[in-house]
């Protein structure tokens, strides 16, 4: 028997010989499978052999520096913290404006905002199928009226706010609201900020709030581009989010392959639309998920900035610093909830929010423990963003950038991510693009399966979720959640009628004619919408006219 | 003649988050039933209709986005109006407690909230849908 070890000899093959074998004759490993929650088999123990294939200074490098695997600020968050963003929107937009001052009020420092369905479907509250959806999931805006309600008593001139609006098919419609708000609050519009989601293509994949279908649906975006790129300069344009794909079920390659591939593609449309790479990609800005899987989800970020770092930089020779680096959102993982022992969901949150801090987030929200359940009450939603400022002011992890950089386990996963990820882009550059991959239903599909296989790994049990398919309780109280009545429809539906009856039908049924004849023709959309809003023309109105001239998108369901 | 249970998989309202309403319909299938998914934004005529058509003995709704108390009873009334009263409806999501007395009092016996298991799902199917004959 050998009892020397040679210490010079540091191989994982001359450990797994001498160390290791013995031991797990002795005791062997708990059964696993060890994979990641998306399935990928992760080994025990990772060293410097894993990463001698990768080059410090070229393919990983130091904060603030292409290709910014490391972050793409040089002082990490020693220079300033994320911004904790708490999406919210319910019922009336007075109950949603009372939500904000209560966050600003809390030390939140960026408002986000929830639209229900009929909103994000461009229908009016009258429409049928608006049944019982009216300010359920979100605030009910139907006008410029109540845009003006939403934001009543906040300043849109204070450069400290930024608004977030997670508005996707009728963006430009909301957009063209939000602005003339800030205009009526004194704002200048070369200096107000703030983000729109206005990402169509996860619309298509994952999220299935689409209207128009794909193309026209992309031109409204590259009219917000170009728009912007003059008038609005420091606004995000776009929010490209992978969050609503992981939702769906994706594995968290999926998630970021789909997203970067589906950031390609707007790249692309705005250039074939003529404009310059580097007047508007610097605006483009990325949302993704914060799932369980601590160390996967820390990859994911860092393989992100580097994949769209050289994307940019020699896909479409963006010259730009600012093209190149990649700036991100991040939320928690909803669907990661349980409905079971919800308090458990605060510790489930806790360490998917600090996943997204050491991987490095711009900004940040945080679930709240009852959102299995229902919209987050009051209560919850102040323990989500106590969260997030635990993580920022107490746990010490904002001293140092990148704490996580140099770990092998962290950097190998981080380059398998990104090999990945260029596998997938191959597959969907040879179908010809997102937008065609879309018509073909491939990430539809590749979603699904992997759903399937998720839910299969939960029924087998070999993906334990606490409380729902081990540790499981009996007794448990039931939660106080948020219940939203019908009140909401009862007051926009009275509202829609007085607002159809005070304003100058006229001028809308002009600025409604206007924007047809716009769609038609190749005009920017924008300023065409923002007569449409100045009229007080509804956001059902607004859709019903370019769904005449475009139709409507109708998806072939794969299961 | 198949004897397979038929099932209408349907999602209701505007609300697009069909990744229950897929998982379900597949599992459903593998467990030998026969499953027809509808697709998205169905109003109850729509699904009835389509129940009608297909000659489904179970309905199953996949309703995230809070609609339910409108949906739910409008589909029951339907199905009365069309004589398929013995048409078995169920529904998964998210549908808070204080509904759940009302929904049983509509004759909806199966709901299954987040985080049932597919199987407890398949077994009330197997147990409640109507004798085919």
């Amino acid at each position: 028997m050998k009892t020397v070890v040679d210490r010079a000899d540091t191989s994982k093959a001359r450990w797994e010989r001498d160390t290791l074998e013995p031991t797990l004759r002795k005791s062997p490993e708990r059964k696993g499978p060890f994979t990641t929650i998306s399935g990928r088999p992760i080994e025990r123990l990772y060293t410097a052999e894993d990463v001698a294939g990768i080059d410090y200074d070229r393919q990983v490098g130091n904060p603030g520096e292409f290709p910014y695997v490391r972050g793409i600020h040089p002082t990490g968050y020693r220079g300033k913290l994320w911004t904790m963003r708490q999406f919210a929107g319910f019922g009336t937009p007075e109950e949603t404006n009372q939500r904000y001052k209560d966050l600003i009020a809390a030390g939140g420092t960026g408002l986000s905002v929830a639209f229900d369905l009929p909103t994000l479907m461009g229908r009016d509250p009258d429409h049928p199928l608006c049944l019982g959806e009216v300010g359920k999931c979100g605030v009910s805006i139907m006008s410029l009226a109540d845009m003006e309600r939403l934001f009543e008593g906040i300043p849109l001139d204070d450069p400290k706010i930024t608004t977030s609006m997670t508005i996707n098919s009728p963006a430009s419609m909301i957009f063209a609201m939000y602005l003339v708000v800030a205009e009526q609050h004194g704002a200048d519009w070369k200096k107000i900020s703030g983000t729109l989601q206005n990402d169509i293509l996860k619309e298509f994949i994952a999220q299935k709030e689409y209207i128009f279908p794909p193309r026209q649906s992309m031109r409204l975006i590259t009219d917000i581009f170009a728009f912007c790129s003059k008038e609005v300069p420091r606004w995000n344009t776009i929010s490209v989010s992978g969050y609503h794909i992981r939702e769906a079920g994706s594995t968290s390659l999926q998630e970021l392959a789909f997203t970067l591939r589906d950031g390609l593609e707007y790249v692309q449309y705005g250039m074939d639309a003529g404009l310059d790479v580097d007047d508007f990609v610097p605006r483009m800005s990325f949302f993704f998920n914060s799932h369980s899987d601590f160390f996967e989800e820390i990859a994911k970020y860092r393989a992100a900035r580097k994949l769209w770092a050289e994307a940019m930089r020699d896909r479409f020779g963006a010259k730009n610093p600012r093209s190149w680096a990649l700036r991100f959102h991040t939320q928690t993982a909803g669907v990661s909830l349980t409905a079971q022992q919800p308090y458990n969901n605060v510790v489930r949150t806790a360490l998917q929010a600090l996943a997204a801090v050491l991987g490095g987030t711009n900004s940040l929200h945080t679930n709240s423990l009852d959102e299995a359940l229902a919209l987050p009450t009051r209560e919850s939603a102040t323990i989500a963003l106590r969260t997030q400022q635990i993580i920022a002011h107490e746990s010490g992890v904002t001293n140092i950038v990148d704490p996580l950089g140099g770990s092998y386990f962290v950097e190998k996963l981080t380059r398998d991510m990104e090999e990945g990820t260029l596998q997938y882009w191959e597959t969907i550059d040879r179908m010809g693009g997102m937008v065609e991959a879309i018509e073909r239903g491939y990430p539809q599909k590749e979603i699904a399966e992997a759903s399937y296989q998720f839910q299969q790994a939960v029924e087998r049990r070999e993906k334990t979720i606490v409380g729902v398919n081990d540790f499981i309780q009996a007794d448990e109280k039931p939660l106080e959640i948020l219940y939203i009545d019908d009140s909401t429809a009862d007051l926009q539906l009275q509202r829609l009628a007085d607002l159809k009856r005070t304003r100058d039908n006229d001028r809308v049924g002009r600025t409604l004619d206007a924007l047809q004849a716009g769609a038609r023709g190749r005009d920017n959309t924008m300023p065409l919408l923002l007569d449409c809003v100045r009229a007080y023309a509804t956001v059902g109105e607004m859709c019903d006219a370019l769904r005449e001239v475009w139709g409507e998108y109708e998806e072939v369901p794969v299961i | 003649m198949s004897q397979k249970i038929r099932v209408v998989i349907a999602k209701p309202g505007l609300d697009g988050h069909d990744r229950g309403a897929k998982v379900i319909a597949r599992a459903l299938r593998d467990a030998g039933m026969e499953v027809i998914y509808t697709g998205l934004r169905q109003t109850p005529e729509m699904i009835v209709s389509a129940a009608l058509q297909e000659d489904a003995d179970v309905i199953g709704l996949s309703i995230l986005s809070g609609a339910h108390m409108h949906i739910c009873p409008r589909v029951v009334e339907l199905l009365k109006e069309k004589g398929l009263d013995d048409v078995q409806v169920v529904i998964g999501g998210i549908i808070p407690d204080v509904d759940l007395p009302k929904l049983n009092a509509l004759g909806i016996k199966g709901i299954f909230l987040p985080g049932t298991p597919m199987q407890q799902i398949i077994d009330f199917i197997n147990a409640n849908a109507r004798a085919r004959v």
